[in-house]
């Protein structure tokens, strides 16, 4: 069964554009997918309505057994509890440390402290940062702020990890060090979805790619396809 | 365990906030400050202008004067009546002798007048001095006393009291609208503020809601913020109050400008200000607070 599965999807804002329309898609648990396209294709709008940030127009949206098109306003925490998501702009609190950042996403949940400390420290880990849990965001560069945003999508162990653009502001040489921790994180058994419009990240990822265009999916290329 | 552990960190999470957004909450207070005290300052001079009007109210009385030739039996029957008549707070019966005598001690040209007076001679009346429990209903209750025998006349300053009565009536209205009035446009600007502060947190909701807060957890620290602003916020408007009113009531000796206006006494009527303010400050805070953070929740 579909880990993400949509169906028949549209999406119309009220300013009458049509970002997204017919999309028909199977994510399946483990997957490594790439959204890619020109700006304005609607990739980015295909995956904000995966975590609901944008409610579809019409059709069907199922992630991780819940249909998002339906899930109420105030349920969407159901939803973003199984999912991490990282941005192209990190969206870190300035206010609060690597470790804050990251604790944040526990804190809310009401974990126990102890419990908190280990997660955090593991996820730091994962992504190369323990040393820098005391430092500000301000105090990083743009790879180590990335790298604490995952920390802080995939601290709680979600099924799911949403990435829009998340290279989109950094240099080759730190992009691939962002991907080399997805791809940790993907080995790790957690699914990954990726909008990039990097065609040189997704050439030497030899991942599933799905290519956009206009609102529609234009091609899907199975894994190794895409050169 | 769960939901305590949750609420000790919305109530940290607050209070680290104030002090983070320390601008911001700076903002918020101040605004909280000037607008309470603009209403404290509203609240002691609409309770004095009512207490000064409950006084002079209280203070007007019925003279009843009887005739001269009234025995002392019909004296007894007409104060009887008077006790059993509906709406009379209290009376007091003075004997013509016993007015000869006040005003012969307090004047020498009336002794020497009147001290050759036999009871039967004296010119003066008896009267009653009565106070009733309303003021509106004084003239009513001055009228039935007149038909009683034998009664004379009344007198209670007819049509200057329904004239006092009718400008206390739109003295109390007016200084009642206008502390409403305040109240209405304090939470107003107070919500406004916090509205504003908490709109530049937008990017702080928008990650709390990406992490999995639910709505609850996310309007929780900001509603406890709001309440810890109001609380702060309303500590010096509270203090000055305090303190002015205190020394004004010392420096004018409870009195403005003559005997006739005595002011409220400090206490308790300062506890009942600190309250209504100090509970102002708390409510509307966390209502601006909520009503910010709401519009951050709908996608």
């Amino acid at each position: 069964m579909s880990l993400i599965e949509m169906r028949d999807v549209k999406k119309r804002y009220k300013n009458g554009v049509t970002a997204a329309q017919d999309i028909n898609l199977n994510i399946n648990k483990g997957e490594f997918v790439f959204i890619i396209g020109s700006t304005g294709c609607g990739k980015s709008t295909v995956i904000k309505m995966m975590y609901r940030e944008e409610k579809p127009t019409s059709g069907t949206i199922v992630v991780g057994g819940l249909n998002v098109g339906k899930l109420r306003n105030s349920k969407v925490y159901k939803l973003r509890r199984k999912l991490g998501v990282v941005f192209q702009d990190y969206k870190l609190l300035n206010k609060a440390t690597a470790y804050e950042n990251v604790a944040f996403a526990l804190d809310v949940l009401g974990l126990p402290k102890s419990e908190i400390h280990k997660k955090v420290i593991k996820a730091l880990d994962l992504v190369g940062l323990k040393n820098k849990a005391k430092n500000y965001p301000e105090q990083l560069s743009g790879g180590e702020q990335q790298r604490i945003a995952i920390a802080r999508a995939i601290v709680n162990g979600p099924k799911i990890l949403i990435c829009d653009e998340p290279t989109g502001n950094l240099d080759p040489p730190t992009s691939a060090e962002i991907m080399k921790v997805l791809m940790e994180i993907n080995k790790m058994g957690t699914t990954v979805i990726m909008v990039t419009h990097n065609h040189d990240v997704v050439k030497e990822n030899n991942k599933r790619v799905i290519l956009m265009e206009s609102g529609r999916v234009l091609k899907e290329y199975k894994e190794g396809e895409y050169a | 365990m769960k939901f305590f552990r949750i609420f000790s960190r919305n109530i940290r999470d607050a209070a680290l906030s104030v002090i983070r957004n320390f601008s911001l909450s700076l903002a918020s207070v101040s605004s909280i400050t000037i607008t309470l005290l603009v209403v404290s300052i509203s609240l002691i001079l609409s309770y004095n202008v009512d207490n000064f009007a409950t006084l002079v109210e209280r203070d007007v009385t019925i003279v009843a004067f009887l005739e001269t030739t009234a025995t002392r039996e019909e004296v007894i029957e007409v104060e009887n009546a008077i006790k059993n008549m509906d709406g009379i707070d209290s009376f007091v019966f003075q004997s013509k002798m016993a007015i000869t005598e006040e005003m012969m001690e307090s004047s020498e040209v009336f002794q020497n007048i009147m001290k050759n007076w036999s009871e039967d001679e004296n010119p003066l009346q008896d009267t009653f001095l009565i106070k009733v429990d309303n003021i509106d209903e004084i003239g009513f209750i001055a009228a039935r006393i007149l038909e009683l025998e034998p009664v004379d006349s009344t007198k209670y300053g007819e049509g200057m009291i329904e004239q006092l009565v009718s400008l206390f009536d739109v003295v109390r209205k007016v200084s009642v609208g206008i502390v409403l009035a305040l109240i209405v446009v304090t939470a107003f600007l107070i919500s406004n503020t916090i509205k504003i502060a908490i709109f530049s947190r937008k990017r702080e909701i928008e990650i709390m809601r990406l992490v999995g807060a639910s709505n609850i957890n996310i309007k929780v620290p900001f509603i406890i913020e709001g309440l810890f602003l109001g609380f702060i916020g309303s500590i010096i408007p509270v203090g000055a109050t305090i303190y002015a009113y205190n020394r004004i009531y010392e420096n004018f000796d409870g009195q403005l400008f003559s005997p006739f206006i005595r002011l409220v006494e400090p206490f308790p009527f300062l506890y009942g200000v600190t309250i209504i303010l100090i509970g102002l400050g708390i409510i509307v805070g966390m209502f601006g607070s909520w009503r910010a953070v709401r519009k951050h929740l709908k996608i």
